[in-house]
């Protein structure tokens, strides 16, 4: 026991202060696009050339989509003139996926959930998590959130084993044909009220395997999204906002 | 036709074979020690890249097959899987497979053990946690299993289809998330693959720099694979101490490349991001702040009665079982296996730096943690010696086209093992054929013979002991 004990001594207290206090993001982080549209080079299409996939469509109010966003850069390189970058800024989720397509990278605020569904839920939020064809990477910073340095069960946030026992569904991967039926049967044992959150790009937009003749391009196509998150995957800072921001103040 | 890891030749020079001929061919090679690291059928042929560990030559070789062939798996376990692949992917029946069911398209006739006192436990596709999807069969009398079958696909998304015809502005991406937690893995086989066939070369610094993100890949997992079995066993100091850490080491690669995963760091040509020194020292602080911490952490795990009563002659292997099977990484090496491509097929970095290769004797599941916390060690100390001996000069060189009518075999130790990807391009330089082979889809079925003879109460903990991708094999 005194060895534990120990040990857990000199590994000290890890829990950040987010989101009293702002946290430290790495420099290069990828977060919120920006698109200046005034520095733009006239007729230069060079950023949608590149884009893996398609989210860039050119100028127009329905020019960037984030819900189909890797935040890969591959476009900021591109960029003649500096008018496309990445900032820090890790606050990206949406309540619907029009609110997703910018003209110039910028998110309205988001509303959080009904006052109704936020007494039910606000504080005590119970997910399941299904895994439809995720690559594992979303999985992996959404189990980030119970280690000691995000601590999700402060918030009363927490993953549970069975859909009998949730709240609602957290779904990453694009929704392969394969894991259709299991997703459908999976949303059908949640009681209601319910919601259902979509992380990650996969999940979103079908990301990097839209249009895979294997794959329905995201949750929304066979169940209903309340919560969009983007990013690929996104940073488990970006989930856990996206999650408080729609249980509301607390 | 013999050649190294990630070195290209003409398709034209690969042995067109009879497919009796190109059958005993396999097999002889299989008996004398060689692996099967790649089987699939492309253009009529069936293709096998055999890997001889001790010369660290690979060797491919073709034969013309019609609808059916004689199968290989009665006489080579090792090609069980690949067979089933093979079938259900192209048609072609290999006559005589002990169990020619589909790999990733599901069927409903599972291996029923009959008997008064038997029964069935059916688990998944979603499982408990937040986990990949799959399902698992077990027949078991009481609490001992009998038998276990892995039934997945479930994961599947249509990464190969996507590949063929490329590359082109998705396919690195598809790369990168294969296996989205063996990023840099995948996408360094992909972009050794890409350069070996546009005969690029790549800068010395760039080479380091896709060492030491390979071992944090590496050293991310094994850490947090650590802790998750010390959790599976109840013990949570180290499993809480672990969660952190795993956390640590992947912020070390969002440092390099501002994402935790490495996604957009490696490139063909070289790498996409340098640092500079006053972030190299970051690096290197991080680096031994975390092995210092990770020592105490792991430490724990060995002195810890109740978490050796469980790790001890669970989920055991056999070195003959292993060898027969085929399997790859810690879990071959757990088991006595001294197989690790940085030592057997050394590439980029590795031709340069050695890394020893960890091994443990018992098979069970404190080998297979043993061995992932010898690799940590080995992980860190090649980082810290490549980041204070960084060759100087430029991050990337413009990759060329890639030469038409050629095949690359291009392998990388990732953290769960062999990662093998095969490019064949075609008239114009296209990806004809691209074929990833990654190291669960050796080890898949190592899981499965482990399980026999087990209590059904530690499936939780082989599993995690493997810690397999779904899909990184369902593709």
């Amino acid at each position: 026991m005194l060895k534990e004990l120990i040990a857990r001594f000199r590994q000290g207290h890890r829990t950040i202060a987010f989101p009293v206090a702002e946290p430290q993001l790495p420099d290069r982080f990828r977060g919120r696009p920006s698109w200046e549209r005034a520095k733009c080079v006239a007729d230069c299409t060079e950023c949608a050339k590149v884009c893996p996939t398609g989210a860039i469509q050119g100028a127009g109010p329905a020019g960037l989509d984030l819900g189909r966003c890797l935040f890969c850069e591959d476009c900021a390189r591109v960029c003649p003139s500096g008018a496309l970058r990445f900032t820090q800024d890790f606050h990206l989720a949406a309540r619907s996926r029009q609110d997703l397509i910018t003209s110039d990278g910028t998110l309205k605020e988001m509303e959080g959930l009904s006052a109704q569904l936020r007494g039910l839920l606000g504080r005590s939020l119970k997910l399941r998590q299904v895994s439809a064809g995720g690559c594992n990477a979303c999985e992996a910073d959404i189990n980030v959130l119970g280690t000691v340095v995000f601590d999700l069960g402060r918030f009363g946030v927490q993953f549970v084993a069975s859909p009998r026992h949730a709240d609602g569904l957290l779904i990453t991967g694009p929704v392969t044909k394969n894991m259709e039926l299991a997703l459908r049967k999976t949303y059908d044992a949640v009681p209601a009220p319910k919601i259902v959150i979509a992380c990650g790009a996969c999940a979103v937009s079908g990301g990097p395997y839209l249009g895979s003749p294997q794959v329905l391009d995201g949750a929304a196509g066979v169940v209903p999204v309340d919560l969009f998150i983007p990013g690929c995957p996104p940073h488990p800072l970006t989930i856990l906002d996206a999650i408080l921001r729609l249980l509301g103040p607390r | 036709m013999k050649m190294r890891n990630a070195q290209s030749v003409p398709l034209s020079e690969i042995p067109r074979l009879a497919i009796g001929e190109f059958r005993v061919e396999v097999l002889r090679a299989v008996r004398e020690g060689e692996r099967l690291c790649a089987f699939f059928h492309h253009g009529g042929r069936l293709w096998a890249v055999l890997a001889c560990d001790e010369s660290g030559l690979l060797r491919l070789v073709s034969g013309e097959v019609q609808d059916s062939y004689a199968a290989l798996t009665p006489e080579c376990p090792q090609a069980h899987w690949f067979e089933r692949e093979v079938c259900e992917e192209s048609g072609i029946r290999p006559e005589g497979h002990p169990w020619l069911r589909p790999i990733r398209s599901g069927y409903a006739d599972f291996y029923r053990v009959e008997g008064d006192e038997v029964h069935e436990v059916a688990v998944g596709p979603v499982h408990a946690g937040v986990i990949e999807p799959g399902h698992f069969r077990f027949q078991c009398h009481g609490e001992d299993v009998l038998h276990l079958e892995i039934a997945l696909g479930y994961q599947r998304r249509g990464a190969q289809a996507l590949i063929q015809g490329g590359p082109d502005r998705r396919t690195v991406h598809v790369m990168e998330t294969l296996a989205g937690d063996t990023s840099i893995g995948h996408v360094l086989a992909y972009a050794q693959a890409m350069e070996s066939l546009s005969g690029t070369r790549v800068p010395a610094r760039a080479l380091a720099w896709r060492g030491v993100a390979l071992e944090l890949e590496r050293l991310a997992n094994h850490c947090g694979d650590l802790g998750a079995l010390a959790n599976d066993v109840g013990y949570l100091p180290t499993a809480s101490f672990c969660g952190r850490l795993r956390g640590d080491f992947l912020n070390m690669t969002a440092l390099l490349c501002g994402s935790r995963f490495g996604r957009g760091l490696v490139r063909p040509g070289g790498v996409r991001f340098d640092a500079e020194p006053g972030r190299i020292e970051d690096l290197l602080r991080r680096l031994e702040a975390a092995a210092r911490d990770s020592a105490s952490a792991v430490g724990l795990l060995w002195k810890s009665n109740s978490v050796m009563g469980r790790f001890e002659d669970t989920g055991k292997l056999s070195r003959e079982d292993c060898l027969a099977l085929g399997l790859v990484g810690p879990a071959a090496r757990a088991c006595g296996v001294e197989r690790d491509v940085r030592h057997d097929f050394p590439h980029g970095i590795y031709s340069y730096a050695q890394v020893p290769v960890s091994t443990a004797q018992t098979g069970d599941v404190l080998g297979r943690a043993f061995v992932r916390w010898l690799e940590m060690q080995r992980s860190l100390a090649f980082a810290k010696e490549t980041l204070e001996h960084l060759p100087t000069g430029s991050i990337a060189a413009a990759p060329a086209p890639c030469a038409p009518e050629r095949i690359c075999v291009s392998l990388v130790e990732g953290w769960r093992g062999e990662i093998c990807h095969v490019a064949l391009t075609d008239g114009a330089g296209r990806f004809a054929r691209y074929q990833v082979v990654d190291a669960s889809f050796h080890n898949w079925f190592g899981l499965a013979h482990a399980m026999r003879g087990q209590q059904i109460s530690d499936f939780p903990l082989c599993n995690k002991s493997f810690n397999l991708s779904y899909c990184g094999h369902d593709l």
